[in-house]
């Protein structure tokens, strides 16, 4: 079975109520796109998180990713509003 | 060098310590960040700031961070470079960032300086909180900030090589 970490950040961290969660998505994700639709339909916080996801960037195992870029098991995949340091 | 930490810093000391006794540096530009104490609500409207809180991705940041400062040695004939972000809880007028660039001559500090800070604020993993007098809210990115970096993609600067 498929093992992912996903960490959330700032609001996407407030709105899904959870810093990081160990996953099982099935078989079928096999991209970023896929995982966030899966994601949308764990918890009214995580549809909520994830509504416009063109508010959201995505990483996987720390490098910035695209909803086409693959996943797969093992993965640390982070999902952040657009950065504000400075 | 780049250090990611939640204490303060002295600009003047990380100065120093950077430069050494590298006499063949001709220059060095320094930047510091500090925390406004008026938020920009958008549309015109602003509001007084209590405390800013900075969320990180630790890890991500360092790796971020260490490769914006690879490509500036890449470009611009560096002697040596520096970068401090702070996180965690701050108040108006704290230092938030250090850019450190020390070159033989002017322009390559200057110009590596300001692609340091551009890069920094649309690459590394950095959110603000601001807690203003009408409430707390997550700062949004700023197109501009976008604009700021893009324009180091188009046509890098050898002139100072």
């Amino acid at each position: 079975m498929s093992e992912m970490k996903v960490l959330y950040f700032a609001w996407l961290r407030k709105k899904t109520g959870t810093g990081q969660e160990t996953i099982h998505p099935p078989a079928e994700v096999q991209t970023l796109g896929g995982l966030v639709d899966w994601l949308k339909t764990q918890s009214p916080g995580h549809a909520d998180a994830l509504a416009d996801l063109s508010m959201v960037s995505f990483a996987v195992n720390q490098e910035y990713a695209e909803v086409e870029d693959p996943v797969k098991s093992g993965d640390e995949i982070a999902l952040f509003p657009p950065v504000t340091g400075g | 060098m780049i250090r990611v930490q939640r204490e303060d810093f002295d600009p003047a000391r990380e100065t120093e310590a950077l430069v050494g006794d590298d006499h063949s540096i001709g220059g060095v530009v320094t930047f510091t960040g500090l925390v406004r104490e008026m938020a920009d609500l958008g549309e015109g409207t602003e509001a007084r700031i209590n405390a800013m809180t900075l969320e990180h991705y630790p890890g991500m940041t360092e790796k971020m961070l260490a490769r914006i400062e690879a490509e500036a040695l890449d470009r611009w004939p560096l002697n040596a470079s520096l970068i401090i972000h702070r996180y965690g809880d701050l108040e108006p007028g704290d230092r938030i960032v250090f850019v450190a660039t020390a070159s033989a001559h002017r322009q390559a500090a200057f110009e590596a300086n300001m692609f340091l800070v551009d890069w920094l604020k649309t690459k590394a993993p950095f959110w603000k909180r601001e807690d203003a007098e009408t409430g707390a809210h997550w700062v949004e990115a700023r197109s501009s900030d976008d604009e700021a970096a893009a324009r180091w993609t188009e046509t890098p600067s050898k002139a100072a090589e």
